[in-house]
């Protein structure tokens, strides 16, 4: 840092913004869905989860025309020091998708020895509504060859089951929750903080119905 | 140690613009910027928030603040500053008393833009200083720098983000609020404030001489840093671009760009000296580089990293081959990728806006359209759009197919938000010079596709007062608009119906599409 204008205050930073520190390796993780299926707030959950256990921590998501009925994705990044809130490339550890086709179109995000939580719900694009495109049928043989390392789960059956199919987002939170080095008790504290005292109760059992899914 | 928190950078910009003691804040909203003032309105009263009609109104009421001492932010997206350039050029010359910073989002990329351009060189158009965070930290402490930059030295200060920088998360440490001292009222000098020729001049030449003092201040800011390394590669960077090429080359030395106009030249210059390659990287316009080759530094830059959409670590790693001499891996698609039907955004189930575009899908007709929801009806299965320019330009553009003698009948489309922010003029025009064509305000009650903001019409304010809500009909009829008509578009016999009246009418129309955006 060099010197120059006195600071008003809080414009230095500290050295390092990590606590923990002992994680050399950047986590990536990919969520993709379509807008409306709830996954900025998985996506929330999962970046406090890490804040807590004292990571530095990025995410991203695209704002705006991408809401609409589009295909959507949020990126987290965790890890002693992060620079890029975007994952590349073949970088994703985890790859959680709440609609089959969009795990499909985002796969090359996925490390190849990356696990992949796939939700086993088809949303019909207007595209194929409209009779220009076609939805594939063996979706699910597809994410298999995709997939090596592939947990498939009814996370809206599951969540409906539970009480609400709009917690199927954090069913499938759940599931990539195992393949993340994360203490449950910080799991538990972020989605306290982030999901509203009326719904925490089934977004708690929604959790806990992914992470025990196997 | 401090409170951190997990914060959107326009989240960290509000936070800033709180702590930096910002008592006025206006704007209009745009992807990627909206998030910065919907969070500065939460710190009411302590703060006074409104969404103008437009950028450039928002932009004068943050001057107007600004000139009695207040500190100020004005907040928009890129092509909203081209509405407000005209305020922004002159500002720089009757100069600012409070601290006054204008918050401008690019978006590289186009996620939700019409255009894709580079803010930064506005900075340099109008002499003032740039601003540029790599993420929410530098995006709440660099707008208390740009705030401090701009009350000592009395000028505007543009803050530029982009989608990533604004849009993305990351831990922020909460600071106090610092209230300015100064005393609220306007010091009458019209010397200064009035740029009529005979004071302008002597302002045009204190421009000139500000900007020197500034770039003695880039030299020392601490928003400008060298990050010493390994010495045989030195990259120039600033913004997001920052945070891509320190994943890519995480041993190469770096001078990051945080005050990014006027440039640090001597800090330029000295890591030039001390490196063996110098390259540039930056996202858009080669903004950095073109300066550095002016000052006689070679560099690597444009040739090797794209200036045409984001940048991302997959594209810099690309450059990193390119620059290397070593082939460029080419990325195989996925044996199934070509099977994967495409998903577009679509007009929600239930929008009112489908009743139009189907009752327009009936009639050979040209529609110019404009910026919002309904940019969608130029899609399958709607195709019912045929031009989109900026905001307002669905009605001016309809009043200049017509007049140049186009064949059809021309329809000219705006949503309600939208014609507030400059649709009026264009209905004016029409009027006043005896155009012919079909104005259809969509009016959805609301600004839907940034988020649901309020605007005049809706009869609520940002700081959530109830107001007088303004009747669009009315503004057509004070501006000699005589046929008017409100249609709802759920009925769609009596959509088509009035449209079709409309069309075939020879004088103007304006119709009014009322039905609020469903929740």
């Amino acid at each position: 840092m060099r010197a120059g204008l006195p600071c008003w205050g809080g414009c230095q930073r500290g050295e390092s913004m990590s606590e923990k520190g002992n994680m050399k390796e950047t986590k990536s993780i990919v969520l993709v869905g379509v807008g409306g299926q709830g996954i900025l707030l998985a996506s929330e959950i999962l970046a406090q989860t890490a804040m807590l256990e004292g990571y530095d921590v990025k995410t991203n998501e695209v704002h705006g025309m991408a809401q609409r009925g589009g295909s959507v994705m949020a990126q987290i990044r965790y890890g002693q020091e992060v620079h890029s809130p975007l994952v590349a490339r073949n970088e994703a550890h985890i790859l959680g998708a709440l609609e089959k086709v969009e795990a499909l179109r985002y796969a090359d995000y996925l490390r190849p020895d990356g696990l992949a939580a796939v939700s086993t719900q088809a949303i019909m694009p207007v595209t194929v509504s409209s009779g220009a495109a076609k939805y594939p049928e063996d979706a699910k043989e597809l994410l298999k060859q995709a997939f090596p390392r592939l947990v498939y789960i009814d996370a809206a059956k599951i969540a409906r089951e539970l009480g609400d199919i709009r917690a199927a987002n954090i069913v499938l939170l759940g599931a990539i929750s195992q393949g993340l080095d994360l203490a449950l008790e910080s799991w538990e504290k972020a989605i306290a903080l982030c999901v509203k005292e009326k719904f925490l109760e089934i977004n708690r059992r929604a959790f806990a119905a992914g992470r025990n899914y196997s | 140690m401090a409170l951190r928190r997990l914060m959107s950078g326009n989240e960290a910009l509000a936070r800033g613009a709180f702590e930096a003691g910002v008592t006025v804040g206006a704007g209009y909203p745009g992807t990627p910027s909206t998030e910065i003032l919907e969070n500065l309105a939460l710190y009411k009263p302590d703060v006074y928030c409104e969404w103008s009609p437009n950028e450039k109104v928002a932009f004068e009421v943050a001057a107007g603040a600004s000139l009695v001492g207040a500190r100020s932010i004005v907040t928009m997206k890129h092509v909203g500053l081209n509405v407000a350039a005209d305020p922004l050029m002159t500002l720089s010359y009757i100069s600012v008393e409070g601290g006054f910073v204008a918050c401008v989002a690019d978006d590289p990329g186009m996620h939700s833009s019409q255009n894709e351009q580079d803010t930064r060189n506005y900075a340099r158009f109008a002499k003032i200083p740039l601003f540029e965070p790599s993420d929410s930290q530098e995006a709440k402490d660099f707008l208390k720098l740009a705030m401090q930059v701009s009350e000592e030295f009395k000028t505007p200060v543009i803050l530029r983000t982009t989608t990533r920088v604004s849009h993305s998360r990351s831990l922020v440490e909460i600071g106090e609020r610092i209230l300015s001292e100064k005393k609220i009222g306007l010091v009458k000098d019209p010397p200064r404030f009035v740029p009529i020729p005979v004071w302008g001049r002597p302002m045009r030449q204190r421009v000139e001489d500000r900007l020197i003092r500034l770039q003695a201040i880039s030299e020392s800011s601490p928003a400008n840093r060298l990050e010493w390394r390994d010495r045989s590669l030195g990259i120039i960077t600033s913004s997001i671009a920052y945070q891509y090429a320190r994943e890519v080359w995480p041993q190469a030395s770096v001078l990051k760009l945080g005050m990014s106009y006027p440039f640090p030249d001597s800090m330029i210059r000295e890591f030039a000296a001390e490196v063996s390659n110098l390259l540039v990287v930056e996202e858009l316009d080669d903004f950095i580089e073109q300066h550095v080759r002016s000052l006689g530094l070679a560099c690597r830059g444009r040739d090797v990293v794209p200036g045409i959409m984001e940048l991302s670590v997959d594209r810099l790693l690309v450059s990193k081959a390119l620059m290397e001499g070593r082939p460029v891996e080419v990325r195989k698609p996925s044996a199934f990728s070509d099977r994967l039907p495409p998903r577009p955004p679509v007009l929600c189930p239930g929008c009112p806006h489908r009743g139009v575009f189907y009752a327009l899908s009936k009639k050979k007709v040209v529609v110019t359209g404009d910026i919002g929801c309904y940019s969608l009806g130029a899609f399958p299965p709607l195709n019912r759009m045929d031009s989109i320019l900026c905001m307002g330009g669905g009605i001016s553009m309809a009043h200049g197919l017509e007049k140049a003698g186009e064949p059809s009948k021309v329809v000219g489309i705006v949503g309600d938000s939208t014609f507030f922010h400059s649709g009026i003029t264009g209905l004016l025009d029409i009027a006043y010079n005896r155009g012919s064509s079909t104005i259809i305000v969509l009016d959805n009650r609301t600004t839907a596709m940034t988020g649901h903001q309020d605007h005049p019409g809706t009869g609520r304010t940002l700081m959530g007062e109830a107001t007088n809500a303004v009747s669009i009909e009315d503004i057509g009829r004070a501006c000699g608009i005589e046929r008017v008509y409100v249609i709802n578009p759920y009925n769609l016999d009596k959509t088509s119906q009035v449209i079709f009246d409309e069309i075939a009418a020879e004088k103007p129309s304006l119709i009014v599409s009322r039905a609020p955006c469903p929740p």
